[in-house]
């Protein structure tokens, strides 16, 4: 017998005997079935204007860069001044359709992390510029998966994370973004997908609050 | 109506006056209390050890003195939990199991008591003291009650009333617990008196008086000024 | 030494230091106010508590079914799965993963299960080099100590403690500021990054539907180490699983909220395969190892089963007034706190561990903020009851057959008083010494006399 036949057997032999739902004080052995996440978890808003406001205001809790802007033109500026205000030297991406319109204007050295490419010069990256599936209002989070956003390290290697998103890319919560996996990609996953709640951050020293541990130490979500 | 009222073993010998207060207060309401001379312990320490067999033939003796009873009142949130809570999983699948579900049916702690059954906040006591609450954790946690106790505070006129930020926080008795670990019990109980101390409370009130028992131990230990009283003794109080 | 007596050892010296006393309550503290907030942003905290409690009761109560099929998924798409009845043979895996890849240099993300195998000493014993890139990690495994917390591995240390640990173990210049010293780490850790043969991660959920793994983390280390090395290797212990994807709109936020205050942890990240067809990063060879040790033992124990629904957020370490004064190390074994009390006679042996089931007062304070409504407190009981019955202490029982005649004759219980009556003054001598039958109690608390007149006799004088 293998091991995997010997603990599946251990498993089917252990739950011979049932064992009650907690919660419900041994009266039942099934549970009932009755709610989803939606129910319990924050309420949001119905309107494309509150959910908006409510990633903004959750963006900027987690210190998270979100400009919402109103046309291709302003986020390409906005790329522009990220650029000059961090003092870019070269940066990476992937094809898409925003990155293709945007980043080549950005006039730098430009790394594709949808070929093959060195993790080495990943590394010597100033910022990743990643196209991603949603935005998410319940929590201020990016939806990246590694088809839809370079790979799987272009939005986490380089030290600056931006996210270039279109406003019909918002979705309302956490069940809505996993509806959407599940309908965009339906069972062709991704072999990742990944949530992004924030610039990477620690709290193990002293439970102080500090940004950029491992990951981007800044993330910035330019939104038209 | 008659009251059963069963006494906890370290009250009857350490804290009468918690239990005569009882008596008192539930003699004022009009009621008649009966205090079966059988009724010692309900059997908590060997059960919290894991003994359940030796357990057992002593809450076998509480349930036969308490099942003909109308309604069993018991003086702390532990023995409390013990009865209403306990008593039926120590008889599950036993020839007492039904006895011990309707017993428990019957039996308040207290506090429940004479806000839950009876309805009662105000007793007409007078107790011009400022007061902390200790909540016992068996009462807090297995019965839930948070409330009647401070209901009945409420009503009790020139009491001050100020919560401490560690009111819910385990005092460290837990009974067979604080002798066995008696280091870490005492570190919580440290870290009790030390919360109360910061309300500058006159006394600490509680509905348990084995948390008072080691609570008390703690501060007289430590010298401090602050008090320990049973609730029911501050209801009794005119 | 016995596990007992190291534990009753490092809980005398633990309860008494002050000074890890107000750096635990300071650090708790502040997690308090921000658990506390998220809650109370659910629109029900109790509801989501009871669907999450349903949930994991399906998950682990169909485990044979949901354990297939995430196998069946993860294989479909080139994963090789790996079945692990016991610590050793899960090491044994992964070695020989290492030496298959003749690997010299391994890092790692959080995992508390390859911690409950003694995976590192393994490694290392093999000639590797193991970095552990989680920031709390890094820091217990420089000063050669086990994680003092499953969420926060360095809880105990002051920034001047982590400092000369630094300047010591990476010769870093001195600084005790946090951000500086977390960009230290981050530097030392970049080139392991990069160059590191193998990746091994744990999981803190397996999902059934879709054959993959979720990981949570805030620092970026973990999906690092599942981006960079060429081959990556999961632990993940069996009773991980949830049923569905979407399950984890839950899970993920209640996880967040619980284990640190926070509405969802930085980076929550789902992992279906090695790097796939037409996918230009990711580890060309993914290896999970599904781990047992135990756990259908405790899986077979229906009263406590549901201790196998925790989804180790730590919550009930936080709330734990035990775990708060001897702090995560006197526990002496991987999982500390109320949930690691009542799984580690399961997990080690009952007889050797129940000392920690007796360590508590049973509080229930653990229970009632459990997410997913295990019954910790109960089992702690449990496992009393089950030890006493297995092993009963001669001295113990006895004590309690005397108690229980005395509680059922009230004559005997009287004549018990009065004795004690008489033996009062003689222990008043003896108080704090060796003599004293109480000494346990009075060493640091005075006794309450005995009452004069007992309730009884005011009882029976009264008529």
């Amino acid at each position: 017998m293998t091991e995997r036949e010997k603990i599946l057997g251990r498993v089917r032999e252990a739950l011979q005997v049932s064992a009650h739902v907690p919660g419900t004080h041994g009266h039942s052995t099934a549970p009932s079935g009755a709610s989803t996440p939606r129910h319990w978890l924050p309420k949001v808003g119905e309107s494309i204007d509150e959910q908006l406001a409510l990633f903004a205001r959750n963006a900027a809790e987690l210190k998270a860069d979100f400009q919402l802007l109103n046309s291709a033109e302003e986020m390409r500026t906005a790329l522009l001044s990220l650029r000059d205000k961090e003092n870019w030297k070269r940066a990476a991406t992937h094809s898409g359709q925003l990155t293709d319109a945007i980043c080549p204007t950005l006039n730098l050295p430009l790394l594709r992390t949808d070929r093959t490419y060195d993790v080495e010069a990943l590394e010597g990256c100033d910022a990743g510029i990643s196209e991603c599936d949603a935005i998410i209002a319940q929590t201020g989070t990016v939806l990246v998966t590694n088809r839809s956003a370079g790979g799987r390290a272009l939005s986490v290697l380089p030290p600056h994370h931006v996210v270039l998103v279109r406003r019909n890319q918002l979705v309302a919560d956490l069940p809505a973004a996993f509806m959407l996996v599940k309908e965009k990609y339906a069972d062709k996953y991704p072999s990742m997908i990944s949530f992004i709640t924030g610039p990477s951050r620690t709290g193990d020293i002293e439970r102080i609050l500090v940004l950029g541990a491992h990951g981007p130490k800044k993330l910035s979500i330019l939104c038209f | 109506m008659t009251i059963t009222l069963f006494i906890p073993c370290f009250v009857d010998a350490l804290f009468p006056r918690a239990g005569i207060s009882m008596v008192q207060v539930l003699e004022s309401l009009g009621h008649k209390v009966v205090c079966p001379e059988g009724l010692t312990c309900c059997g908590q320490p060997p059960f919290n050890s894991g003994y359940w067999d030796e357990a057992r033939p002593v809450a076998a003796k509480v349930l036969e003195q308490l099942k003909g009873a109308e309604a069993v009142v018991i003086g702390s949130g532990s023995c409390g939990a013990m009865v209403k809570k306990f008593y039926p999983e120590l008889f599950a699948s036993r020839p007492e199991e039904e006895t011990a579900k309707k017993v428990a049916a019957r039996t308040w702690e207290f506090s429940d008591f004479l806000v839950s059954k009876l309805g009662v906040t105000d007793l007409g006591a007078s107790f011009p003291h400022k007061v902390t609450f200790h909540d016992g954790c068996h009462g807090l946690r297995e019965l839930g009650l948070k409330k009647p106790p401070r209901a009945l505070l409420g009503a009790v006129k020139g009491l001050e009333l100020v919560e401490m930020a560690e009111a819910e926080t385990c005092c460290g008795f837990g009974g067979t617990f604080s002798a066995k670990f008696p280091m870490i019990s005492t570190a919580m109980g440290e870290v009790k008196c030390a919360s109360a101390k910061e309300t500058n409370a006159e006394y600490i009130v509680s509905n348990d008086s084995s948390c008072l028992m080691h609570i008390q131990g703690l501060l007289s230990r430590q010298g401090s000024p602050l008090k320990t009283i049973h609730l029911a003794e501050v209801l009794s109080q005119k | 030494m016995t596990p007992v007596s190291q534990f009753l050892k490092d809980a005398r010296v633990m309860a008494a230091d002050l000074r890890h006393r107000k750096i635990i309550r300071t650090a708790l503290g502040n997690y308090e106010i921000a658990r506390d907030k998220r809650k109370a942003s659910f629109q029900d905290w109790q509801g989501a508590r009871q669907l999450a409690a349903e949930t994991k009761w399906e998950a682990v109560n169909h485990l044979d079914k949901h354990l297939e099929s995430f196998a069946a998924k993860l294989e479909a798409r080139g994963t090789k799965v790996h079945w692990a009845s016991t610590a050793e043979q899960a090491r044994e895996i992964v070695l020989g993963i290492v030496k298959d890849k003749k690997a010299s240099s391994v890092i790692k993300s959080k995992a508390m299960t390859s911690e409950e195998i003694h995976l590192n000493d393994a490694l290392e014993h093999a000639g590797l080099k193991v970095v552990e890139s989680d920031l709390g990690e890094l820091i217990v495994q420089l000063r050669n100590e086990a994680p003092y917390h499953i969420v926060f591995p360095s809880m105990h240390l002051t920034r001047d403690e982590i400092s000369e640990l630094f300047q010591r173990e990476l010769g870093s210049a001195p600084t005790n500021d946090p951000e500086e010293l977390t960009m230290i780490a981050r530097r030392a850790l970049r080139k392991k990054y990069l160059t590191a043969d193998i990746g091994i991660t744990g999981a803190n959920f397996a999902i059934a539907e879709t054959g993959m793994i979720s990981i949570t983390e805030n620092e970026g280390n973990a999906r690092l180490t599942a981006a960079l090395p060429k081959t990556m290797i999961s632990l993940v212990g069996i009773e991980k699983v949830l049923p569905k994807l979407e399950d984890l709109a839950l899970f993920l936020p209640m996880l967040a909220t619980m284990g640190t205050g926070q509405a969802l942890t930085c980076y929550n990240t789902m992992y279906g395969g090695p790097r796939q067809p037409g996918e230009t990063d990711g580890p060309q060879e993914w290896h999970v190892v599904l781990l047992d040790n135990h756990r259908t033992e405790l899986l077979a124990d229906a009263e406590q089963r549901d201790a196998l629904h925790c989804i180790r957020c730590g919550a009930c370490l936080n709330v734990c007034p035990i775990f708060r004064n001897v702090g995560g190390h006197t526990y002496g074994t991987t999982y500390s706190g109320p949930i690691g009390s009542v799984i580690t006679p399961h997990l080690r042996g009952l007889q050797d561990w129940k000392h920690l089931s007796s360590a508590s007062s049973l509080c229930g304070a653990c229970t009632e903020t459990c997410p997913v409504k295990i019954d910790l407190h109960h089992h702690l009981l449990h496992n009393r009851r089950n030890a006493a019955k297995g092993k009963p202490s001669f001295f113990e029982k006895l004590t309690y057959k005397i108690f229980a005649m005395a509680a059922s004759r009230p004559t005997l219980w009287k004549t018990g008083l009065a004795l004690a009556r008489i033996g009062q003054p003689i222990q008043r001598l003896v108080k704090g010494t060796a003599l004293d039958p109480a000494k346990s109690w009075t060493k640091t608390r005075d006794l309450p006399p005995l009452a004069k007149e007992s309730f009884k006799d005011w009882w029976r004088n009264r008529k």
